[in-house]
């Protein structure tokens, strides 16, 4: 290319790496994320000493697993070279139906998650299909799914969700496993995360994930080696509507019903993946490191509500931290000259 | 439709604009109600203005091949440093405006900067600047502030005949655009940096002064909106920016006027006609009392719809491409040299 | 030539990273010269040149234009210095006009306003000037072909006045009418006064069109000299360090033939029309013809990435309907692209997960996979720091060694190769044919499309040419260029080859006849 591309000289045959080579290796790609988080989370500890206390620490988890499970949905999309904005207006869509399938059948929790994780996995499917048969750009479809969701939500209610949803239904977001030895409680929402982090993991590794990763970096390579590229970009779609379903489950188990649960989140579950160093444009990038930039997130939060900072306040320092842990992974990704 | 070619020049966005009237002519007409009238048309035209300025900005900053997510809240704040200024005195007009502008530009400026020196990726800059800007207003605003001078509350509501005196403010800002990006080598230099910025970089251009232009640019516009919905509305608002939705919108707005996504390509002209698409149909869906939640919902579906056509074209186009016998390298003269 | 020289480069010595890659380089061009710059990928070139263009600074070593010690910072710097570069993959906007293009950065202006007239006449005088007429100054760059592109990158050199024109891999991408056609700009231009380095890895240009030499082997200067005095194989004994002796491997004999593995019958689709095509078990069919002739649409048809809407595919004796590369592979096709870069290959990822992306895609072979691949790695001598090394780091052969090792690893029973060795240096291209070789004769069916002449003529066992979509001829192989080219361009004498301008003294300019890229005397 026109610009400078180093051409390593080749020596001599193929070497496998030990594993402590392909570990480090791996680290320094993504560490980044990683250390600002044991920062954060080290700070916080010294402005609350409770925090390194498990309960503490759960609560903590607790709160930022909705926006994990969600940043771990959108990394596959990001990583396929795309966008799904509309998984925050699909939060506030399950809130609000599983409130009103709860309304109908009070103990029909189980129907009611089905029926939420049956819409995430429909819109996800809608977006899926419109950007790769319709090809329209998934910028625009998920902002036009965005729309159409947060219009159907407020007409279905009148502006005003009613009802509420559950104990029973709430305890997947509030409650836990009682009586752990030395953590108290474990809370669901960490089990569902830490198993949804570790199916990413599985399914990143499989062949399905490989193929993703392929079409994010090129697609028509990856089409004329036999891909079907629309049917795993699709997928990757379905994976981030079913993600915001279950986030939207935990959050509404957290906070209660609402119309604007979802608020922002589309915003927030992409920072975090950026923040993870998954780059926009899809290729690059770990689902572990997504989901340690969506905690990342979380503890920034925490932190400056620690320190005492109104919380309009800590919006423009999100801003201001986000914009730096940005450029300084692209500092490091800098071509040398 | 597949066969038929329009004149190069003409973005299909216009015929879009003329089906969607026509459309909406017949439909709001069988519902019982008239469409071409004065009032109608004044709404129609009213509505396109705010979203149309911001829009006309959020090209530039997609045709250079960035991205504005902050206007939404530059809008609001805009409003209300623009009202408090003005403080009701005629005297602190100008100033006012002159403020407002600037602050657009120095929201702008650092876009662009954080953009092209910190080399961040231009939704991720754009946002955490959208956050500054949430936070600010949060801490110091949480209702309606300040008041615009009678000059120019009258602004917003002057009409000559049918025509909102605001159009003009619209009108003019598309034409000022348009003509730089069309006539000024600043302009060409949008288009290049856009299409290809390393080609860019190596043919001499300084590529990170086109693309910081670019931000002031629609950073400006944006202040600009806000200024006109002061006038609209008497005072500044803290959410006047996100009720309206104007990031998302704008940006939505631009693609549909033809515009690409990732840059180097399309033209102000398109982002006008697609602000009047949409306000024809928000008026549409008013007349026939569509309920407003539902409206949103329309709206949606109609950007996804439009879009999925203008792809849908483009692969047509493509594939009558590649079917054309291979360009010869000789052939009849076609430009007569000088 | 007793003209003081228009460029001198002294002792440039470059490194990045530690790693030398250029050492004390000299080299000298004067006005009115076509200069080649030959070497075997990694050895320098590039490097040299960008020095040159001002997109690298040298560690050590000095650049004299017209005598005068100059430092360039920036290409555009260069560029005011008279020197100009047009690199392999060109620096063009695809959605802005010719003119534009041109002028990009340097916009003639009246009144603070573009000044669009002027712009276009200037662009329209260039082209005229180099006899182009297929296009005008109002063209969209992205329509046209890619020789049409290489003169709009000619005419900005053009209009920048430079004296010094770097031309990196010019015909690298063209077909032989359309390279024939820029080695005659190239000598118009240095006819004009300009003078010319041309970097190339093909033996009949270099020897068609330069005046002198120069050979870089490992970042080293290896000698300077007059194209008259030297013959391809020595220059390339030069480059390479050794001699290298009949770079094709044989062709199989009739006994050796197996069954007929793909059979197509009036295929026909929108770019092809009345497809007649058999190849048997360890035969290599080559497709030639002239850019556009329909080459690629013919492999990618077969293979069902444009497919057939009529006639029939038969594979091994069965019908198949292969409507997209997911059939074609499952059919026991393998299809290696053009353009490994676009198509090939996922740049950013591993050596190991390009070459599993076969298997990934069709699920095969869920065991064995990692020694598969470093069994593949083996055979094909891939070359690259680890197997988990980001592919793009590698060399053009070695990247195309891992497209290879992906389509082996889903073991087809056809192979369809487009341009198998675009862009490899010599050493690798033997490499790389002696692969194909020893598939055909492990009982692979091998189609192979090339523009490249000799390696059509000397890797093939039968050549079929193609002109407008439709099959000219076939050809036994070892047939001569002329009649190759008679069938690819119908009755058109203007395709005839060029002789070069200038006497060479006894030595006649050997012909880009087979295997004059290494190999025979003349």
């Amino acid at each position: 290319m026109s610009t400078a591309t180093v051409e390593v000289p080749e020596a001599g045959a193929v070497a496998a790496p030990s594993a402590a080579q392909r570990v480090s290796a791996a680290l320094g790609r993504s560490a980044p994320v990683f250390a600002v988080l044991a920062l954060l989370l080290v700070w916080i500890s010294i402005e609350n000493p409770n925090f390194t206390d498990p309960p503490v620490f759960l609560a903590f988890l607790k709160r930022a697993a909705p926006l994990a499970v969600l940043a771990a949905g959108q990394y596959f999309v990001i990583v396929a070279g795309e966008f799904d904005l509309s998984v925050g207006s699909l939060v506030t869509v399950t809130v609000v139906v599983a409130a009103e399938v709860l309304a109908d059948h009070p103990d029909g929790v189980i129907r009611a998650m089905a029926t939420v994780v049956a819409l995430g996995a429909v819109v996800g499917l809608a977006n899926g299909l419109i950007t790769t048969r319709l090809r329209v750009p998934s910028f625009i479809t998920t902002l036009g799914m965005l729309l159409i969701l947060e219009g159907a939500v407020d007409y279905w209610t009148d502006g005003a969700p009613k009802g509420s949803l559950s104990e029973d239904f709430r305890t997947l977001g509030r409650g836990g496993i009682d009586d752990v030895p030395w953590l108290e409680q474990l809370p669901w929402s960490v089990v569902v995360l830490v198993a949804v982090a570790v199916g990413a993991v599985l399914l990143m590794r499989s062949d399905f994930g490989k193929r993703l990763i392929a079409v994010g970096d090129n697609d028509r390579a990856a089409g004329l080696s036999g891909v079907n590229v629309p049917r795993t970009r699709t997928i990757a779609f379905v994976v981030s509507g079913l993600a915001a379903a279950l986030a939207g489950i935990l959050l509404g188990g957290f906070a209660g019903v609402s119309a604007q649960v979802g608020d922002g989140l589309e915003f927030e579950a992409i920072t975090a993946v950026v923040l993870g160093g998954v780059v926009l444009g899809g290729g690059r990038g770990s689902v572990v490191a997504a989901v340690a930039g969506a905690l990342t997130l979380e503890a920034l939060f925490t932190l400056l509500n620690l320190l005492g900072l109104s919380a309009a306040l800590q919006d423009a320092v999100e801003g201001l931290i986000i914009v730096a842990a940005v450029a300084f992974a692209a500092f490091r990704l800098r071509p040398d000259r | 439709m597949k066969r038929f070619k329009l004149p190069v020049n003409v973005l299909p966005i216009w015929p879009a604009l003329g089906i969607v009237l026509a459309v909406g002519w017949i439909t709001v007409t069988i519902d019982g109600g008239s469409f071409f009238t004065s009032s109608n048309m004044t709404n129609i035209l009213q509505r396109s203005v705010a979203l149309g300025i911001v829009a006309v900005g959020q090209t530039v900053a997609i045709l250079v091949g960035s991205l504005d997510l902050s206007v939404a809240y530059l809008i609001s704040l805009s409003s209300l440093v623009a009202a408090e200024t003005m403080d009701g005195k005629e005297s602190m007009l100008v100033p006012a405006i002159a403020l407002t502008l600037a602050l657009g530009a120095g929201v702008g400026l650092v876009n662009g900067l954080v953009v092209t020196k910190l080399r961040v990726n231009a939704f991720i800059a754009t946002l955490g600047m959208a956050l500054v800007l949430k936070g600010y207003l949060a801490d110091n605003y949480s209702r309606p502030s300040g008041e615009v001078s009678e000059t120019w509350k009258s602004f917003g509501y002057t009409r000559m005949g049918p025509v909102p005196v605001s159009i003009f403010l619209f009108v003019g800002v598309a034409l000022v655009v348009g003509f730089v990006l069309r006539r000024t080598r600043w302009g060409y230099h949008v288009y290049a940096v856009g299409g290809d910025e390393p080609v860019s970089a190596l043919s001499g251009l300084r590529t990170h002064r086109v693309v910081i232009g670019a931000h002031v640019l629609c950073s400006v516009a944006a202040a600009l909106t806000g200024l006109f919905l002061a006038s609209r509305l008497g005072s500044g608002t803290p959410r006047v920016g996100t009720d309206g939705g104007y990031d998302l919108e704008s940006i939505a707005a631009v693609v549909l006027g033809g515009t690409a996504l990732v840059g180097g390509k399309g033209r102000v002209n398109g982002t006008v006609a697609a602000v009047l698409v949409l306000a024809v149909l928000d008026n549409v869906f008013n007349q026939l009392e569509v309920d407003p939640f539902l409206k949103q919902a329309l709206r949606g579906v109609v950007i996804i719809a439009a879009v999925a056509l203008y792809a849908r074209r483009r692969l047509v186009a493509r594939e009558e491409e590649t079917s054309a016998p291979p360009v010869e390298t000789t052939g009849p003269t076609e430009v007569v040299p000088a | 030539m007793t003209e003081a020289p228009l460029l001198e480069m002294r002792g440039i010595t470059k490194a990045f990273l530690g790693s030398v890659v250029l050492s004390e380089v000299d080299l000298t061009c004067v006005a009115g010269e076509v200069h080649a710059v030959v070497g075997e990928n990694g050895a320098g070139k590039s490097t040299l040149m960008k020095v040159l263009a001002g997109a690298y600074q040298p560690d050590a070593g000095e650049v004299l234009v017209e005598g005068e010690a100059r430092s360039f910072h920036h290409p555009v710097q260069a560029q005011a210095a008279g020197v100009a570069i047009i690199y392999q993959e060109f620096n063009l906007l695809p959605e802005r006009s010719v003119a534009e293009n041109v002028f990009v950065g340097r916009e003639p202006a009246r009144l603070g306003l573009v000044d669009r007239r002027r712009m276009e006449a200037d662009t329209a005088r260039l082209l005229a000037e180099l006899g182009e007429r297929s296009f005008s100054p109002r063209s969209r760059v992205g329509d046209l072909s890619v020789a049409q592109q290489q003169v709009v990158e000619v005419v900005k050199a053009r209009s920048l006045d430079a004296r010094i024109l770097v031309m990196d891999e010019p015909t690298a991408s063209l077909a032989d009418e359309e390279a024939s056609a820029l080695l005659d700009l190239v000598r118009r231009l240095r006819d004009g006064g300009m003078a010319v380095l041309y970097i190339s890895h093909r033996m009949p240009e270099v020897f068609a069109v330069a005046d002198r030499v120069t050979v870089l082997k490992d970042g080293r200067l290896v000698e300077t000299l007059a194209v008259a005095d030297t013959t391809p194989s020595q220059l390339v004994a030069k480059m390479v360090g050794r001699e290298l002796d009949g770079y094709v491997p044989p062709r199989a004999t009739d006994t050796e033939l197996g069954d007929v593995r793909l059979a197509v019958r009036g295929g026909g689709n929108r770019a092809l029309d009345g497809i007649d095509l058999e190849v048997r078990a360890g035969e290599i069919v080559g497709i030639g013809g002239l850019q556009g002739a329909g080459r690629t649409e013919l492999a990618r048809a077969v293979f069902g990435a444009d497919p057939f809407t009529r006639g029939t595919v038969e594979i091994d004796g069965i019908e198949r309907r292969l409507g997209s590369p997911r059939d074609g592979i499952s059919a026991g096709l393998g299809f290696i692209t053009e353009d490994r870069k676009e198509e090939g290959l996922a740049l950013s990822q591993s050596v190991r997960d390009n070459a599993l992306l076969g298997l990934r895609s069709t699920r095969r072979r869920h065991n064995g996979r990692d020694a598969l691949v470093e069994e593949l790695a083996t055979s094909t001598e891939l070359r690259a720091k680890s197997l988990d090394q980001e592919v793009r780091f590698l060399s053009g052969g070695n990247q195309q060694k891992v497209v290879l090792a992906k389509w082996l690893a889903l073991d087809p029973g056809v192979l369809l190769f487009d341009e198998p060795t675009r862009g490899i240096d010599v050493g690798a291209k033997a490499a790389i044919h002696d692969l194909m070789r020893g598939l055909a004769r492990s009982g692979k069916a091998v189609v192979m499309v090339s523009s490249e002449l000799p390696e059509l003529i000397g890797m093939s066992d039968r050549i079929v040419v193609m002109r407008e979509g439709r099959v000219a001829g076939e050809l036994p192989g070892g047939a001569t260029e002329q009649e190759v080219i008679a069938l690819a361009a119908g009755s058109d004498p203007v395709l005839a080859h060029d002789e070069p301008a200038r006497e060479r003294g006894a030595q006649p300019a050997p012909r880009s006849g087979a295997g004059s890229e290494v190999g025979d005397e003349t």
